[in-house]
């Protein structure tokens, strides 16, 4: 069993993001289960969203406390907390990098790894809503869990109904994430 | 077809299927995805039912209650302070004998307001008359909502079914399961056709008055009715078992691992999927732990419970809500059950877990497992905060 947990405001897509993710591990033919908590319950506020990934159904509803995966989609959460609160020995954090937030260094074989996601979504779109997508690719990357062709299709199904060029700009988000993280040196 | 599905989604879908001429609801948390969904649904075309959108849960309700009475197939869900503005309707869907089917996703009542999940709201409406079934997955949400409807219009109940789903855990989460198609509901359930109904035609009156000499024996009836229940949910959900191929238990309760547990978990909702984890841990340990999960909470399966309990040396019944002053719910009626095995019952504990939303972990359901050998307990809240309970001097 795996477990992904993002860090997010309620607002930022972690729920979309997570229920991509796992609609790439149920195409693939594994079990995700993807569940939101929100803790203020407002716009902005922090919250998470989690996804758990088994070979069978997963029957734990519990909230995810030792994930292997960590996405973080706005660094400024990690002002005030520490998102590495029971992350895995041997885990790895995908981090959307904020410029002037300094981002706490992983310990022992954790892997941290900061990708200029609103920079990319920027380049392909002039806005930042493609943060997300950018994080997913780099995520399949990052985590050798997932293909980018599986990453891709999950953002093709995903989006379908939003036409091409909303899919198009997606699959360019997803490939440039993926790429990021490959072309970082290890 | 199998599908990476929210709950919400999953349980708009199913009621689709099962095709309602009247849906009437109104938005609260957690419960909102699924009649976005149906209204979506309505405006698309399709589903050929009328969405009446009211100001407030008690018109839902109510107009739930007028498309039941004129013979159409409804549908309403809601939550926590939605059922409780809807309380005095949901008593006389019942009383009326609508065959309406409504889904609650649970959650705390207020004050301090709460939009997290437990299974507080359900118990106010407990004493109504309700069918008042639960589900673990989304998968059982699906197929508990299709039998809800079998079950609600058969001549033999008459009676309204509620179909609980834990809020946010099952409602927000997204999983894997089998939708039915068009066509295998169809077959499961054909179309409601009763004569009893509001029609001008043939003009009647429904929930009339009755005085002392006729009160009594109509609230006699729905108990017997429930009683009868216990045959017909069994009967029901086995149909269901044959034309779905699948589904577990009996449709009132389902053990897990309770054949040779000197351990069981007593419990309803989602938590006893987390409940399984940790019997499968102790099991691991060479301890022989069980689960028994309670599907229909009423009519309540005092004999299935009983004989599931009978050979348990000790026994966790874990409450995702109280009767403040009293008991667990679950608890209260679990020792009822065990009372008839006399000198054989085993030793009962009861907790009290996951009140507002606070997490079940795997953890706090060892806790209560650990606690099962040390002193009895009735009504143990399990995670409290202790620096919180400081008195305001």
């Amino acid at each position: 069993m795996k477990e992904i947990r993002i860090h997010a405001r309620a607002g930022q897509g972690a729920i979309t993001t997570a229920s991509i993710l796992g609609y790439a591990y149920f195409s693939k033919g594994q079990y995700p289960y993807a569940f939101p908590h929100f803790g203020a319950a407002r716009m902005g506020a922090p919250m998470n969203a989690f996804v758990r990934i088994d070979d069978k159904p997963v029957r734990l509803r519990s909230q995810v406390y030792n994930p292997d995966y960590l996405i973080v989609v706005d660094a400024t959460l990690m002002r005030g907390f520490d998102c590495y609160v029971g992350f895995k020995d041997d885990g790895i954090a995908i981090v959307n990098e904020r410029e002037g937030i300094e981002i706490p260094q992983p310990r022992g074989k954790q892997k941290l790894f900061m990708v200029p996601a609103g920079k990319i979504s920027t380049e392909i779109m002039g806005k930042t809503l493609l943060v997300n997508t950018v994080l997913l690719g780099a995520y399949a990357a990052a985590t050798g869990e997932l293909k980018l062709e599986d990453m891709i299709k999950a953002i093709s199904d995903r989006f379908g109904d939003k036409g091409k060029a909303i899919v198009d700009m997606n699959v360019e988000a997803i490939k440039k994430g993926y790429q990021f993280i490959k072309d970082t040196p290890r | 077809m199998k599908q990476f599905i929210e709950g919400s989604h999953a349980v708009a879908e199913i009621i689709k299927l099962c095709r309602p001429g009247v849906v009437s609801a109104y938005p609260i948390t957690p419960q909102t995805h699924i009649v976005e969904d149906l209204a979506l649904m309505v405006a698309n075309k399709e589903l050929n039912a009328q969405f009446v959108n009211v100001e407030s849960e008690h018109s839902a309700a109510s107009v739930v209650l007028g498309g039941e009475s004129t013979g159409v197939r409804s549908y309403t869900a809601t939550s926590s302070q939605g059922l409780l503005l809807m309380a005095e309707v949901v008593f006389n869907i019942a009383g009326l004998r609508l065959p309406l089917v409504m889904t609650t996703a649970n959650r705390a009542i207020s004050a301090p307001i709460n939009i997290w999940n437990d299974q507080q709201d359900v118990m106010t409406v407990r004493d109504s008359g309700w069918v008042l079934l639960f589900a673990e997955t989304n998968q059982e949400a699906v197929d508990l909502h299709v039998q809800a409807y079998k079950l609600a219009e058969d001549k033999r109940v008459m009676l309204p079914v509620m179909v609980n789903m834990d809020g946010f855990i099952l409602t927000h989460g997204m999983e894997v399961l089998d939708m039915p198609s068009q066509k295998e509901v169809d077959k499961f359930l054909p179309p409601y056709k009763t004569t009893y109904k509001l029609d001008v035609e043939n003009p009647l009156t429904m929930g009339y008055l009755a005085d002392p000499d006729y009160y009594l024996e109509i609230r006699y009836m729905v108990q017997d009715t429930h009683k009868q229940l216990l045959d017909i949910i069994p009967q029901v959900a086995d149909d269901f078992k044959k034309a779905f191929k699948r589904g577990e238990g009996n449709g009132l309760v389902e053990g897990y691992k309770i054949e040779d547990a000197d351990q069981v978990f007593v419990a309803m909702g989602s938590v006893c999927g987390s409940i399984r984890d940790v019997v499968d841990d102790l099991r691991a340990k060479g301890k022989k732990a069980g689960l028994l999960k309670v599907i229909s909470y009423r009519p309540f399966p005092k004999a299935c419970v009983a004989s599931a309990l009978a050979r348990a040396k000790e026994v966790a019944v874990i409450d995702k809500s109280i009767s403040l002053g009293a008991f667990g719910p679950l608890y209260t009626d679990v020792m009822v059950a065990v009372s008839s095995l006399g000198s054989e019952m085993p030793k009962m504990s009861g907790f009290v877990l996951g009140l507002g939303g606070r997490d079940i972990t795997k953890r706090s359901i060892m806790d209560t497992y650990e606690r099962l050998f040390g002193k009895q307990v009735d009504c143990e809240f399990i995670g409290l905060k202790q620096e919180l309970l400081v008195e305001d001097k």
